[in-house]
């Protein structure tokens, strides 16, 4: 058993991983380089499809690893591969020699201020999924004004399905991320408009049509199929969207109090440098490269080396946790086998 | 005054001149008719749809559009045969909701 385990990543993934090592009676390591665990999900208020809050996820998961070597604020400042094993060195100057380590390190969002066109970070009312979820858990934002919330938008594939954003693939959660964020607006703004503005809507999981049936029929979102091309600042402050309206052919327009731009998940910088250390491949879509995408999605092309969660590209909760418990029981049989 | 060419008037829908009293109203009588997902299975079916261009699917999307007068007068084409509503898989009443459009749209049919 004195066998060390590196989970690089917090997030949910890493956590759930060392959950389930610390309950088959394994002490692992997690290297998280923020001050927190939880990943993007700590930043999250409520989960599709059933509005369970995010901090519950979290805070359950938190108390499980409690007993496993967590190292909070550090990053991995470079790894040796040794004859059977890799030296991993930390930014607190620890070093640990292992032959398992296991790859949690999610994804990025994509940074909306690089489509131009949306004016995020430009226009006063324009802004992501993700700051819309931090008003949720905070109440806090200037862009969001009670009394004058008349009109929204929200903007699917913003950073996805984007040649020119270097991102072709679907990001998948955003979808019904951005249906589960209008029915939550237009449950605190009742009078409100909302508009989403999509290409397809993707609803793959288990009940997300459910989800966006609700949205139509008892929120009445309206569903604009049409990328948004163009929005510009009227005098004063609110946006102008225009699209295709591509149902009727036409050209559409609406001046919008708030726009929310559902900006896609891409491979983090953090987890392609580490796999560089590691010599790991990436693949097509810029993400880790597992040994096979339908056979052995956890696995790396290395000996020892696992993947968990979004590291291989856009996952939900439950897919992402479905891997992590995948991926220590391989982490398990692996020792076994060395034994 | 002829200039030798005309201008035809903007086809562009702006969201925000659209009155929505209406739309609201019909969705009292038919709450159902929020469901659309325009997939089109009204429309491939109708038997008036090959000949007047009648869509059940073009009247519902018109109608939140603004576009009143253009859906109430693709709406003379239909016989009310119900074909619409066999077929549609949000199992919308279509038949209805084309009573209720014509009821609540009396206005714009004159
Ligand atoms: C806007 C939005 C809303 C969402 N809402 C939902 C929802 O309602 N329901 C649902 O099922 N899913 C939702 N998701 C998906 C969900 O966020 C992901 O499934 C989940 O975050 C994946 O977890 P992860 O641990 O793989 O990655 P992450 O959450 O990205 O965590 C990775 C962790 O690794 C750390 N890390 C990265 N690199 C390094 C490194 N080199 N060294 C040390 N640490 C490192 C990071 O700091 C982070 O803590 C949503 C996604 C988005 C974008
Ligand atoms: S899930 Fe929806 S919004 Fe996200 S990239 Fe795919 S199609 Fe676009
Ligand atoms: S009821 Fe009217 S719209 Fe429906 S199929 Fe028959 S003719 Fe077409
Ligand atoms: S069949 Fe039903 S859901 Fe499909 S376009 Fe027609 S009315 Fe809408």
């Amino acid at each position: 058993m004195k066998e060390n385990i590196v989970i690089i990543g917090g997030g949910i993934a890493g956590m759930e991983t060392a959950a389930q090592l610390l309950d088959l009676g394994y002490k692992p390591i997690i290297i998280e380089k923020s001050d927190h665990l939880g990943g993007h999900v700590a930043d999250w208020n409520r989960l599709f499809p059933d509005m369970s809050p995010a901090a519950d996820v979290v805070r359950s998961l938190a108390s499980r690893v409690s007993g496993a070597n967590i190292f909070l604020n550090t990053e991995i400042s470079f790894i040796n591969k040794l004859k059977d094993s890799y030296n991993i060195m930390l930014s607190n100057g620890i070093s640990i020699v292992t032959r398992i380590i296991v790859m949690a390190t999610g994804f990025a969002l994509f940074d909306a201020s690089k489509k131009e066109e949306y004016g995020y970070g430009v226009y006063d009312q324009v802004m992501t999924n993700k700051d819309l979820e931090h008003w949720f858990n905070t109440g806090e934002d200037p862009r969001i004004n009670d009394s004058a919330m008349n009109a929204v938008g929200f903007v699917h594939c913003v950073g996805s399905r984007d040649e020119k954003a270097r991102n072709t693939q679907c990001s998948k959660v955003c979808c019904i991320t951005a249906v589960k964020q209008a029915i939550e607006l237009k449950q605190k703004f009742p009078d409100a408009m909302i508009y989403c503005f999509y290409m397809d809507l993707r609803m793959f999981g288990k009940k997300y049509e459910d989800f966006y049936i609700g949205a139509q029929r008892d929120y009445g979102i309206r569903f604009i199929r049409g990328r948004v091309s163009e929005v510009s600042e009227n005098i004063d402050g609110r946006v102008i969207v225009k699209a295709e309206d591509t149902l009727s052919g036409k050209p559409v327009k609406a001046t919008l109090d708030l726009l929310v731009l559902m900006s896609g998940m891409v491979c983090s910088q953090d987890s392609t440098k580490v796999a560089n250390m590691a010599r790991l491949p990436i693949d097509t879509d810029g993400f880790l490269k597992s040994r096979d995408n339908v056979m052995d999605i956890i696995e790396s092309p290395k000996e020892g080396v696992f993947y968990a969660g979004a590291c291989t590209g856009p996952k939900t909760v439950p897919e992402t946790l479905a891997e992590a418990r995948a991926a220590a029981l391989k982490v398990h049989l692996f020792i076994k086998g060395l034994e | 005054m002829d200039f030798g060419f005309k201008l035809s008037p903007s086809s562009a829908i702006n969201l925000d001149n659209v009155n929505p009293d209406k739309f609201e109203e019909l969705h009292r009588a038919e709450p159902d008719v929020y469901k659309c997902m325009a997939c089109g299975s009204c429309t491939s079916t109708c038997p008036a749809g090959r000949y007047s261009g009648m869509s059940i699917r073009k009247v519902i999307l018109a109608l939140q559009r603004g576009k009143e007068k253009e859906a109430v007068a693709m709406m003379k084409n239909c016989m009310l045969c119900g074909k619409c509503s066999m077929v549609c898989p949000r199992g919308i009443n279509t038949r209805h909701l084309i009573l209720s459009i014509c009821r609540i749209y009396e206005e714009e049919r004159k």
